[in-house]
């Protein structure tokens, strides 16, 4: 019998390998695909049937398959009540197989962008209404437009840094799709006129590294890259290198500080010169808005945040995973309708959204609709799509000190309000952990939260007050300590 | 003594292009266990880049080790998502055993260190040996692969 076990770094984190080999053993022909991304249920294998893919799930070698039963793969209501663009191939195909990926509607766009102009594929792009998912939500269309505009040479850079908590979509892209990016950077080449380009990998993420590399190297062997010269570049674990500038520092072989802008990376970027940078995902998008139409993709989504977006359920929660919707989804069905509530089955208390910068928000605030514009105004931000979700048991005063902490690993220096302020923030909460004058600590931290925002070069700095700004305001009850016994 | 001809290879790999530093300084720890001051001298030198210039970039980023490592690296996530599952009680647990706390090297040879996000925040709380990803981690499972690892 043939059986299909994903080859997804998560999967094999839980045992896939394991598993893979325990069928071999028993004779069966093993096929490695990618993840559907339905962590909790990994490792899960899955079998042809007349009804389309049956699951088994989570397996452990050894066990009675029918004791795992989960039915039609397609038909388990967390995958079946998705829209998914990017993530259409995730869990179907083997990620190194051209042959896969074509037969599955791959390459169909990079062969339409080559009959296009540049200023036709550009122009898809900005009907689209596609926005940056890196964090900021910036408009794609604007940037290609501004490279395309400017003379060469010229780069496009993809971000795969993925730094924050509670997400790991990049990942799965790159581990488990890896065509799909590169043929949305083809795309981006194409319409913009570079001939160069980098993906920046974190190195926390080897198996991606190495799949990327694979991939190149077949994209180009059958020609597909033919003018576009393309490679991977690592990281070497600084958060900070996420930010595009300090990024860019980066790939010319710096340390990763920050870059004043002006001038904006599209005009003066990788060594000077017009730089195209996007996120994986705002990459990976490119390909269906290029195969589908703008329209198709403006039809998606809720006002200006169009299209679909890969939502992160992560920490405490029951189902976690990788969940598609066309933005307008609310908090609550993504946690709790997908998500099945916490892991420990104990209240949900808060949730944390968009990476370590994102602001927290509290189980009253679960009717958000998840688009840029009704996240801002409710003082939060999407970021990268990572929703993390913690039990009655979380202590909100100690993630506030987290995030100065971290801030205070990760800042790259090069101003004071983010490189002394996480520091007087880490000490300013720790005292209200003690129950020294909350009161005068609480208001000190206020004033270092308006200088670190108003002050801080980029947004490290600038959003760090946003994760501890929102656990004081909704969780004040944390933050009202005694003092504690001095002879403790 | 630094192997100066091992330096020399991975920095022609990559062209002796100033901007490849850190993927050089990535394949030399690599061949080296860490990133020893000659190393360094000898990268400055072939990339056309001041020695300070190089150890300003090596002392920048987590990744690169500037003293001998352990035998095995042991990373464990006390990001967000993984707090939320109970991150901060695994690490203590796992020290304990270990005998050996965050930015430590253990007796037999693990150096622990701590890291922010593994990309398995699904599967929380995550750990990772040498590349070899965990999730759900106990510290039997990284006992566990840590004595796959030969410790
Ligand atoms: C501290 C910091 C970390 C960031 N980390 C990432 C990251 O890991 N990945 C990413 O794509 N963008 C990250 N960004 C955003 C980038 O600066 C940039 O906006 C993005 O890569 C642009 O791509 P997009 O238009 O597709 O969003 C970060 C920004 C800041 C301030
Ligand atoms: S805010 Fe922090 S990370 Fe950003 S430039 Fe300033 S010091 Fe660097
Ligand atoms: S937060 Fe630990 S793996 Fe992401």
């Amino acid at each position: 019998m043939r059986f299909y076990v994903p080859c997804d770094s998560a999967a094999v984190s839980v045992g896939a390998d394991d598993v893979a080999a325990w069928l071999a053993a028993q004779g069966h022909e093993v096929v490695r695909t990618s993840s559907r991304g339905m962590f909790w249920l990994e490792p899960l294998v899955e079998i042809d049937s007349s009804e389309g893919r049956l699951g088994f799930g989570p397996v452990t070698p050894g066990d009675r398959l029918e004791d795992r039963a989960l039915g039609p793969v397609a038909e388990i209501p967390f995958l079946k009540n998705q829209e998914r663009l990017i993530f259409a191939r995730a869990g179907l195909t083997r990620p190194l197989s051209l042959e896969d990926y074509e037969a599955h509607g791959g390459l169909a766009a990079l062969r339409a962008a080559r009959a296009m102009t540049p200023d036709e594929i550009c122009r898809q792009i900005e009907e689209s209404g596609l926005r940056g998912r890196g964090g900021a939500g910036f408009p794609a269309g604007i940037k290609w437009r501004t490279v395309l505009e400017r003379p060469g040479p010229k780069f496009v850079v993809c971000n795969a840094d993925e730094g924050d908590s509670g997400s790991f979509a990049d990942r799965m892209v790159m581990e488990g799709d890896p065509f799909l990016l590169i043929e949305g950077m083809a795309i981006a080449a194409r319409a913009t006129g570079a001939e160069r380009g980098f993906v920046y990998i974190r190195s926390e993420y080897p198996a991606a590294i190495a799949r990327m590399r694979a991939a190149i190297a077949t994209m180009r062997d059958a020609g597909w890259l033919d003018g576009f010269e393309l490679s991977v570049r690592r990281g070497a674990g600084a958060y900070i290198c996420g930010e595009e500038t300090a990024m860019l520092e980066s790939l010319e072989g710096r340390r990763g500080t920050v870059r004043a802008k002006p001038p904006i990376p599209a005009v003066s970027g990788l060594f000077g010169r017009p730089t195209l940078i996007h996120n994986v995902l705002t990459l990976a998008a490119v390909p269906w808005i290029v195969t589908n139409g703008a329209a198709a993709y403006r039809a998606l989504g809720r006002g200006r945040s169009t299209g679909t977006q890969p939502f992160q359920l992560a920490g405490n929660i029951a189902r976690g995973g990788l969940v598609e919707k066309a933005f307008g989804v609310t908090l609550r069905e993504l946690v709790e309708d997908f998500g099945g509530g916490t892991a420990t089955g104990r209240p949900l208390r808060a949730v944390q959204i968009g990476g370590p910068l994102g602001a927290y928000v509290s189980a009253a605030m679960l009717d958000l609709p998840m688009d840029y514009e009704a996240l801002a105004e409710a003082g939060a931000m999407l970021g990268h799509g990572g929703i993390v979700v913690f039990d009655d048991s979380v202590d909100m005063a100690r993630m506030a000190r987290f995030a100065f902490e971290f801030c205070e690993i990760e800042s790259c220096g090069k101003c004071t309000p983010c490189r002394i302020g996480a520091v007087r923030g880490r000490e300013t909460v720790e005292r209200i952990l003690r129950g020294q004058d909350v009161a005068r600590n609480i208001a000190l931290i206020e004033d270092l939260a308006e200088v670190m925002r108003d002050g801080s070069l980029c947004a490290m700095g600038g959003l760090t007050p946003m994760p501890v700004l929102s656990a004081i305001r909704l969780f004040p009850e944390d933050f009202d300590r005694a003092p504690r016994a001095a002879a403790e | 003594m630094v192997d100066s001809a091992t330096v020399d290879d991975i920095c022609a790999r990559h062209g002796d292009a100033p901007d490849a530093l850190i993927e050089v300084l990535h394949d030399v720890q690599e061949a080296l266990g860490f990133l020893p001051e000659e190393a360094l001298a000898r990268i400055a030198h072939r990339l056309n880049l001041s020695r300070a210039e190089v150890h300003g970039v090596a002392s920048f980023y987590h990744d690169f080790r500037l003293r001998p490592g352990g035998r095995v690296t042991l990373r464990l996530c006390r990001a967000e998502a993984c707090q939320a599952m109970g991150a901060e009680a695994l690490i203590e647990a796992v020290s304990r055993r270990l005998g050996a706390a965050p930015g430590t090297v253990s007796a037999a040879g693990v150096a622990v260190e701590h890291v922010y996000c593994l990309g398995n925040c699904a599967l929380a709380p995550a750990a990772m040996v040498g590349d070899r990803l965990i999730g759900r981690a106990t510290p039997e499972a990284i006992a566990a692969r840590l004595a796959d690892a030969g410790v």
